[in-house]
């Protein structure tokens, strides 16, 4: 555990893009997420860590609204994308999607070739006007997903065929087609080996630049390499929330200790 | 011994078995369960199964060859100037086994002794006669060479018998003492139960193939007499179908399959994009509640038999058409181009009904199959739920959606009951699906039922159109598992 030594990070603060206060999820009769407030600034790196059920998924997917697939799910409070309340009425959750992209645990490419895949965000929102255009989006796209050298002779055979890493890049490169804002990743490397994990890792230190990226995961050692803010949820709750640095080396609340050293999970 | 009882002793015998087996391998160890291979039931299996099953499986061989073997005897013993003017072989040996069967009766009831029924003769007494005294009505005096058969036929299938009940008690006493000797605490009768389940399941297993086989090959030999009696460029490439018992004849099967593959496109063209929608909804848009209603409510369909479909398409879709489609003035366009109930489109929109929950069902699971991480792929994107639908899930699940049309497809064209009721009795090649017209299964119904003579070819024309049929599923079903199999690749 001694690359558990946190280099000290300059972290200067950007605006805020997404706010959530007082934010509550039940399914059903089961609350599993509790009064939330938390602030995702731009341009930089959020990690949600936390003991498996504590709700940081439940939370990730409040964000770009995927949980109104599941029908049981309520949320309610404030989640705010660049001071907009992404829950009201008047809002499209379609439309947020698009803006809010989101990369999960699974790679999940479609069964279709890897052209397909990556032109498929821009397809369905008309982001192309020609052939053209859409070859340079799903260039540029797959450039920014760290797989364009690895692709590029065979854009046209499908994406399952690539291999686990490949795919979660793929699916990255996918997800940055559309020109989102935010980027949520939900555990992207838990299905990968150590080399595709690495991979991935440096390229969300990338994509950093130009996204406000929140990412999930299960590895401390992760959240300790990739992000520059971290929150720590336990139970539903949301128990600490602050620079990585701070959270890992000298962390406020006896819990956050806890987990970090090892003793609750 | 009459053979129910039979089956009951060896019954008796492997239940007597399983629980002195057992007991005998709890006493070789002394009462302590620890010290046996297995546990002291498999011990009672083993004996009780080889005792009862090598026995039955004998039983169950002797009872099917045993009249074949008899009956070739005795109808050799049939003089050929015996068989009269338009009768044949086979329907001597019924009057054989008739009156066999009358003797066995007379002697049960007490009218003749067994002696007596041994050495009637008819040239002495009259048999028919005594034998309607019991109750066995004859239809002609028997005739001497009859009579001779069916008493040979009587003493073989006694002896037989005979032979039978003992063989398979032997081998039923063989297998029980074998086993039971070999009951000890060390004998690994666990093993060998497994072994013999396995035997079991392999035997139900080649004895459904093999049924198979049996009818194709006895739709083969039928075919082979047809084709024997009838030409068969006729057959394939004629252009009528006109039967006439007077002989002479034309047999095509070209229009009747026209008229089959007609209507299963018609019936194919309302079931699948019905079937198909309502399996997208139930599988993509429906929430749970209506899920667990709808879903089933679906199924139902598929469980009402074909003949109710009959009569719904004879009074209610068949009448509804002709108010549409004909009565001149009367009718609600006005037209005038149906005459009567039956037509293509009556049989085929009621067969298509009849379809829509074959299909749906076997979407909805392919379409289930398809993994949730697809879809929030799809909607993470911004996709909307139709896109996601049309453009991620329907490609994913097409190969499955493909064969389970080809598996309605194939049902469509073995489909008999709704046609019979629903599409007429013309054979005729038309475009007009307001024409009445027939498939290839109800002319195998009509010209195999009521009085029928197997020699003459406009009977066995049925069993060289089942053969085409059958060829023509079979084909279809292979092609859908072909699909259906690939399909699955993709994601296991």
């Amino acid at each position: 555990m001694n690359d558990m030594t946190v280099v000290e990070k300059t972290v200067e603060t950007q605006r805020t893009k997404i706010a959530a206060r007082n934010v509550n999820v039940y399914y059903g009769d089961s609350h599993a997420i509790k009064d939330v407030n938390v602030e995702i600034e731009d341009k930089t790196v959020t990690a949600f860590i936390g003991p498996s059920g504590c709700g940081k998924s439940t939370f990730l997917r409040c964000l770009n609204r995927m949980n109104d697939t599941i029908g049981t799910c309520r949320v309610t409070g404030d989640i705010l994308l660049e001071g907009e309340d992404i829950y009201d009425k008047r809002v499209d959750p379609v439309q947020l999607r698009a803006q809010v992209g989101m990369v999960f645990q699974k790679p999940n490419p479609f069964p279709k070739s890897i052209y397909d895949n990556v032109a498929y965000g821009p397809r369905i929102h008309g982001l192309a006007k020609n052939k053209a255009e859409l070859d340079e989006i799903v260039e540029k796209s797959l450039r920014r997903g760290a797989i364009w050298n690895e692709v590029k002779d065979r854009l046209h055979s499908p994406g399952t065929g690539l291999s686990g890493g490949q795919q979660q890049r793929l699916c990255i490169a996918r997800a940055v087609a559309t020109e989102p804002e935010v980027l949520l990743m939900d555990e992207p490397c838990s299905a990968l080996d150590p080399i595709a994990t690495a991979q991935v890792e440096e390229l969300i230190d990338e994509l950093r630049e130009n996204y406000s990226v929140v990412i999930v995961t299960h590895s401390m050692q992760q959240a300790a390499r990739v992000s520059q803010k971290t929150a720590f949820f336990h139970l539903g709750n949301l128990v600490e929330f602050g620079p990585t640095g701070q959270i890992f080396t000298n962390p406020e609340d006896p819990r956050t200790e806890s987990y970090i050293t090892g003793r609750i999970g | 011994m009459p053979t129910p009882w039979l089956v009951l002793v060896l019954i008796a015998l492997a239940v007597a078995g399983f629980f002195l087996g057992r007991n005998r391998a709890l006493v070789s160890a002394n009462g302590n369960t620890k010290d046996l291979h297995s546990l002291p039931s498999y011990y009672g299996h083993n004996v009780a199964l080889t005792a009862l099953v090598p026995a039955l499986g004998l039983l169950a061989i002797w009872l099917l060859v045993q009249p074949l073997i008899i009956e070739s005897r005795v109808s050799g013993m049939i003089p050929p100037d015996a068989i009269s003017e338009g009768s044949t072989v086979g329907l001597v040996m019924s009057d054989v086994r008739r009156v066999a069967e009358g003797l066995d009766l007379a002697v049960e009831k007490g009218a003749l002794t067994g002696e007596q029924a041994r050495n009637l003769r008819s040239e002495f007494s009259d048999v028919r006669g005594r034998l309607g005294e019991v109750g066995v009505a004859l239809g002609a005096d028997v005739r001497p060479e009859v009579l001779r058969a069916a008493q040979a036929y009587r003493t073989m299938s006694g002896t037989g018998h005979t032979v039978m009940t003992v063989l398979v008690g032997l081998v039923a006493l063989f297998g029980f003492g074998w086993s039971y000797g070999r009951t000890h605490k060390d004998f690994r009768a666990r093993n060998v139960v497994e072994q013999g389940i396995m035997a079991m399941l392999i035997l139900a297993a080649s004895l459904a193939i093999l049924t198979t086989i049996g009818i194709v090959l006895s739709m083969l030999f039928e075919t082979r007499n047809f084709f024997g009696l009838h030409s068969w460029t006729d057959f394939f490439f004629g252009s009528t179908w006109a039967p006439n018992f007077r002989g002479d004849s034309e047999l095509s099967i070209l229009p009747l399959l026209w008229g089959t593959l007609y209507i299963s496109l018609i019936a194919l063209l309302v079931a699948v994009p019905i079937g198909l929608f309502a399996a997208i909804y139930l599988s993509e848009y429906a929430n749970k509640a209506t899920r667990a209603f709808a879903k089933p409510l679906l199924e139902i369909l598929a469980g009402i038999p074909t003949i109710v479909y009959g009569l719904f398409a004879l009074l209610t879709v068949g009448p509804g058409l002709v108010r549409l489609f004909g009565q001149g003035q009367g009718g609600i366009l006005g037209l005038e181009w149906m005459s009567g109930a039956t037509s293509v489109l009556t049989a085929g929109l009621v067969m298509g009904i009849m379809l829509i929950p074959f299909v749906s069902s076997l979407s909805d699971d392919i379409i289930n199959a398809v993994p949730q991480a697809m879809r929030d792929g799809s909607l993470g994107l911004g996709a909307t739920k139709s896109e996601t639908v049309r453009q991620v899930v329907m490609p994913a699940a097409l190969p499955g959606i493909v064969g389970a049309i080809l598996l309605a497809a194939s049902r469509a064209i073995g489909e008999t009951m709704i046609v019979v009721m629903g599409a007429g009795a013309i054979a005729k090649f038309s475009l007009n699906p307001l024409e009445s017209m027939t498939t290839i299964t109800t002319r195998i119904v009509s010209q195999l039922t009521g009085d029928t003579d197997f020699a003459s070819p406009e009977t066995l024309v049925a069993f060289a159109l089942g053969l085409t049929l059958f060829v023509l599923t079979l084909g279809l079903n292979v092609l859908a598992l072909y699909i259906v199999r690939k399909y699955r690749e993709q994601y296991e």
